[in-house]
């Protein structure tokens, strides 16, 4: 296996973005995300693109699938995806749709776009990473503050709390999109069920990187990525 | 089939490494000393069926096969865009295993009935395998089979039973034959005895298969005259679409017997349910017998 050197991509995302279009709805949500994805691809994933099928990789799963923009300029900054697939965003021709399509994309770990689906499919990959004996992969997922509103998302959190699956860590990109909020803070509703939590600046890399690599034995763990308010 | 269904899942937990089960604490009882064998790939999730079949689809991403199981209501009606998307967007399939078919749940009321399951797969595409044992012997056999594959497979167990076993049955299977172009009546899973009893002294091939998807529609070509009849123990209608399909080029007439669309709001036994909507074999000779007696008519 593998193990993903520590690289900059920072240089290449603007322009990467910039080839997407299309998609102005979603930009807020795109743009919210990409400092996490940046210092998840640069620093702590293990995959490349000739691993994208190994066991031994780590797993990202992007559960907030809408505005995929910056998730589609990273894939190619890393090589997953060539650049010219960012230049005809969810044509006719394209396999980069407004919701990413895991059976389109390489890299991409699950098709998403309806919300509440990524931390259930996280917490069986968690699952059925470890009844293989598959000890070293992390699975990361990425969802937003206002897909927490889903009650799916609450039997994951309930039961990888309490079942102390540790190889899991959630990533919440929380630019105030909940249409009534998380009184206590987001973090506050997974350490009751038994989570650690960090909540750090979402532009900040050594912040986000220390967060992103400071889960503990034992227990799922959650970054709150706070960023500008969607508003 | 409920018993069945524990044992050769359990046999097959041992059997098989890559094999995992996925309960939303229903039959978590009965499946505890698997789970202690395998407390890894035997997982409870409490009473949480969508992240059931999350779960479910998130362990077939990893390459095991998640066996999931739960009254046909909870998994398939309350979990449905997780099946939708959970396993078929992600290319990935699974084994569900229902149990309280139709109304198996009469005393429980309407939230415990499910006759709507199998259109419910139906709005899926056409990837999914339906099986729908008519005998607790038909259950391992078809369990097995699934278990050896990555495809989507639901199965659905009932605690109406035949009293002989077809495990060979995946495509219609001849039980009583007609004379020469004789009325056809397709009967599916537990349905079977009640349409022979229904159509005894009649002039009708009787045909059986406890998998209506894939439906056997080379079988039903090979078989049909003008008049088919089809038996099944979810809503009336359910196959109409397949066999129309089926039939598309051939002058036909086709009726469809099944469970009524309408909440009944009444309780008694599954007996009594039968007879409400004409599944019993007297409430099934007199559709069929006016349905053939209207030709030309």
């Amino acid at each position: 296996m593998t193990t993903t050197l520590p690289t900059d991509s920072g240089a290449r995302l603007p322009g990467l973005i910039r080839r997407l279009t299309g998609d102005e709805k979603h930009a807020p949500s795109a743009h919210s995300t990409i400092d996490v994805l940046q210092v998840l691809y640069d620093r702590v994933l293990r995959v490349t693109p000739d691993t994208v099928d190994a066991p031994e990789r780590d797993r990202f799963l992007l559960s907030k699938g809408h505005g995929p923009a910056a998730y589609y300029a990273v894939l190619a900054a890393h090589g997953f995806i060539p650049d010219a697939w960012l230049d005809d965003l969810a044509g006719p021709e394209s396999r980069l749709g407004h919701h990413p399509d895991r059976l389109l994309v390489p890299g991409v770990e699950i098709g998403s776009g309806s919300l509440g689906h990524g931390l259930g499919l996280a917490v069986g990959t968690a699952l059925g990473l470890r009844a293989q004996g598959l000890l070293k992969p992390r699975v990361y997922v990425l969802l937003g503050d206002a897909e927490l509103d889903e009650g799916s998302n609450h039997e994951a959190i309930a039961y990888a709390g309490a079942t102390g699956l540790d190889n899991l860590t959630a990533v919440v990109v929380d630019n105030e999109s909940a249409s009534y909020g998380w009184a206590g803070g987001i973090a506050s509703r997974f350490t009751v069920n038994g989570w650690t939590a960090d909540t750090v600046d979402g532009r900040d890399h050594e912040a986000l990187y220390a967060a992103l690599t400071g889960h503990r034995p034992r227990h799922p763990h959650l970054v709150v990525a706070r960023t500008e308010s969607k508003g | 089939m409920r018993t069945a269904f524990i044992d050769t899942a359990t046999a097959l937990l041992d059997e098989d490494p890559r094999t995992a089960l996925v309960l939303a604490d229903i039959s978590a009882a009965q499946f505890a000393p698997a789970g202690h064998r395998h407390p890894d790939r035997v997982l409870n999730v409490g009473i949480r069926e969508q992240l059931m079949i999350g779960v479910a689809g998130g362990l077939a991403l990893t390459g095991l096969r998640p066996i999931a199981h739960s009254y046909a209501t909870f998994l398939v009606d309350r979990a449905y865009e997780q099946i939708k998307l959970d396993l078929d967007h992600q290319g990935v399939g699974a084994v569900l295993v229902s149990i309280g078919a139709s109304y198996d749940g009469s005393a429980e009321g309407r939230t415990h009935q499910s006759p709507g399951d199998v259109a419910l797969f139906d709005s899926l595409g056409d990837g999914w395998t339906v099986r729908v044992p008519g005998h607790p012997d038909e259950v391992a056999p078809l369990l097995r089979n699934a278990a050896t594959t990555d495809d989507p497979v639901y199965l659905r167990l009932s605690e109406q039973r035949n009293t002989e076993a077809y495990p060979d049955a995946s495509r219609l299977l001849v039980l009583r034959r007609g004379l020469a172009d004789a009325p056809l009546v397709v009967a599916v899973g537990p349905m079977l005895d009640p349409t022979l009893a229904a159509t005894e002294g009649m002039d009708v091939t009787v045909a059986y298969t406890h998998t209506p998807r894939p439906f056997d529609s080379r079988g039903l070509r090979a078989l049909a005259s003008t008049d088919v009849v089809l038996v099944e123990p979810y809503l009336a209608g359910t196959s109409s679409a397949v066999v129309s399909r089926a039939l598309a080029d051939v002058p036909h007439r086709l009726l469809a017997l099944g469970v009524g669309q309408t909440d009944l709001r009444r309780y008694g036994d599954p007996a009594d349910h039968a007879r409400w909507h004409g599944l019993d074999a007297d409430g099934l000779r007199r559709s069929i017998s006016a349905f053939l007696g209207s030709v030309g008519g």
